[in-house]
């Protein structure tokens, strides 16, 4: 025993300890607040700064002020749809609960920052381009991440069974990020050849530093809520799962 | 198959490779002959997507001719999804995909058979009926090369994505429906491409890029498709 | 401060509706994520209060 835990090394303690859903629980408890301060002075301060000091685009105006929450969002989405991925992996290899667990957390909270920056992007569609709707090849390729979302919650749904369908959604999570590269290109391709030239949303030759700041602030705002949000979804996870375990009695009946 | 094994050296115990994938290969095809049902449906589905749109949006050839690469190939795209559902059903039902699951043959190639005997069942038929839909859409003569091409080398990928969609849910009661939402987004790429190929074809365009990029989804789908396959069907049986 | 007045702040030179929608939606969104998982966690946790109850009850 003694031996295969010095083999065992090279991997990080962290590692193994994250494996244990009530260290994990005890461990987002602590790192909670400080996300859940740090996430709100960020998002708010960004869009103060974002709405009231940030300059008004030349061409577009006012409705460019959008940016500030697409592009975080769209940015968001999709590396949501990565680390729900790589956490199915980790658990589909190392058969770890809790991967299971961010994996199934991720997957609401990124199709619903699909849906974000689908709207946003929609939203700044009509004045930039005069309609809601543009077959964009950004847009286009958010709507089918969302989809990807979409299918993997309703596997995710359709499995009784908690750790089948951890495993189901795992495998169909990496087949979905094979496939996004290939997928983003075709539709970028597509969309060259559909519709030249168009003005793209996000393309800018160079932005001034007091454009992009905010956004980097906003960006980093969104990451802090994102963690946020999956620790809370985790929490839940967790407590559900383990809720015939001891130390989540005990944790009932001291409340 | 005891043919094949006897050329292999002695050592080897049981059949070879080619030998486990020539016998799963027949025994699939040969299930799917005697089931007609299962081989002529999709066609006629395929028929049938096709003359909704004329009676849904417009008789005019012109306005067909526009349409007809996408129509062509979202029908063709449905079909396949149509016959997807039964893939794994019935050995699921019967306990034959367990033995598969547990026999010493490497699953790869039990899938890849059961894949391959999909795809000549479904595939190549709508393969070959795609120049008949061509007509009725009023699609140009020129195009009816491109839209075979297209489709014999990206019906294969539909079937090797679909199967992943198909291993996924074979043990739920309501897997139909949820194949089509799982699958259907993968399926962009070979559609946006197939499609493509016989917009070029219509007019006179090159082909060779669309049929080289829906070659390398095929080869990269052959690799890489069996293995997602194989581990979901023994998520799915095991589960 | 890029605007004179607090209707040109509210106006955002005639694109206020969209600039206002698409924060409000954000806003909509990002209180749904917190909010849902903290409203579960607390009904789950309220169930297993009561099952804890009435398994004492019982014995």
């Amino acid at each position: 025993m003694a031996k295969n835990k010095t083999e065992k090394n090279w991997m990080p303690r962290w590692f193994y300890q994250l494996a244990s859903p009530r260290w994990c629980y005890d461990i987002t408890g602590k790192l909670l607040p400080a996300f859940s301060v740090l996430a709100l002075l960020l998002l708010l301060g960004g869009t103060v700064w974002a709405l009231l000091f940030a300059p008004a685009d030349y061409q577009q105006g006012n409705s460019f002020r959008i940016i500030y929450i697409h592009v975080p969002s769209a940015i968001l989405a999709q590396s949501c749809y990565m680390m729900m991925a790589l956490a199915g992996a980790i658990g589909l290899i190392w058969k770890m609960k809790v991967a299971d667990m961010v994996a199934k957390a991720c997957a609401p909270l990124g199709a619903s920052l699909a849906l974000l920056a689908l709207a946003t992007g929609a939203i700044w569609g009509k004045p930039t381009w005069g309609s809601w709707w543009v077959w964009d090849a950004r847009l286009t390729s958010m709507l089918i991440l969302l989809f990807l979302y979409l299918g993997v919650m309703a596997l995710h749904s359709a499995i009784e069974n908690d750790s089948t369908a951890a495993q189901s959604t795992a495998v169909l999570a990496l087949v979905g990020l094979v496939n996004i590269p290939i997928i983003k290109y075709s539709v970028e391709w597509w969309n060259t050849l559909h519709q030249p030239a168009t003005f793209k949303l996000t393309e800018k030759p160079a932005m001034p530093a007091e454009m992009w700041l905010p956004l980097l602030v906003m960006l980093v705002g969104f990451y802090c809520f994102f963690a946020v949000s999956l620790m809370l979804r985790l929490r839940h996870e967790i407590l559900r799962r383990e809720r015939r375990s001891s130390w989540v009695q005990a944790l009932v009946e001291s409340r | 198959m005891s043919k094949m094994a006897t050329n292999e050296p002695a050592r080897r115990r049981g059949p070879s490779a080619v030998g486990v994938f020539r016998a799963a290969l027949k025994r699939d095809l040969l299930l799917a002959f005697r089931s007609k049902s299962d081989l002529v449906n999709p066609l006629i589905f395929f028929l049938m997507v096709a003359t909704l749109f004329p009676l849904g949006v417009s008789p005019e050839p012109g306005f067909l001719a526009l349409l007809a690469p996408g129509l062509v190939w979202v029908a063709a795209l449905l079909a396949t999804l149509l016959s997807m559902d039964s893939l794994f059903r019935a050995d699921f039902e019967d306990g034959t995909l367990e033995q598969a699951l547990l026999s010493p043959q490497p699953l790869i190639l039990i899938v890849l058979a059961r894949v391959l005997a999909h795809w000549i069942m479904t595939g190549l038929p709508l393969t070959l009926m795609a120049p008949l839909l061509g007509l009725m859409l009023f699609l140009p003569a020129d195009g009816m090369g491109g839209l075979m091409l297209s489709l014999l080398l990206g019906t294969p990928t539909l079937s090797l994505i679909g199967a992943i969609g198909a291993a996924l849910t074979v043990g739920l009661r309501k897997g139909g429906v949820l194949i089509s939402l799982l699958v259907l987004p993968l399926y962009i790429p070979v559609l946006i491409f197939g499609s493509g190929a016989v917009q070029a074809a219509v007019t006179g365009l090159p082909l060779a890029g669309y049929l080289a990029l829906l070659g390398a989804m095929l080869a990269l789908g052959v690799v890489l498709a069996p293995l997602a396959i194989g581990a979901a069907l023994r998520i799915s049986v095991s589960g | 401060m890029k605007f004179e007045s607090m209707a040109d702040f509210i106006g955002m030179g005639g694109h206020g509706l969209y600039v206002w929608l698409a924060y409000g939606i954000a806003l909509a969104i990002l209180l749904l994520n917190v909010v849902q998982p903290l409203r579960q966690t607390r009904q789950l946790l309220n169930q297993q209060a009561r099952r804890v109850r009435r398994e004492k009850g019982l014995s």
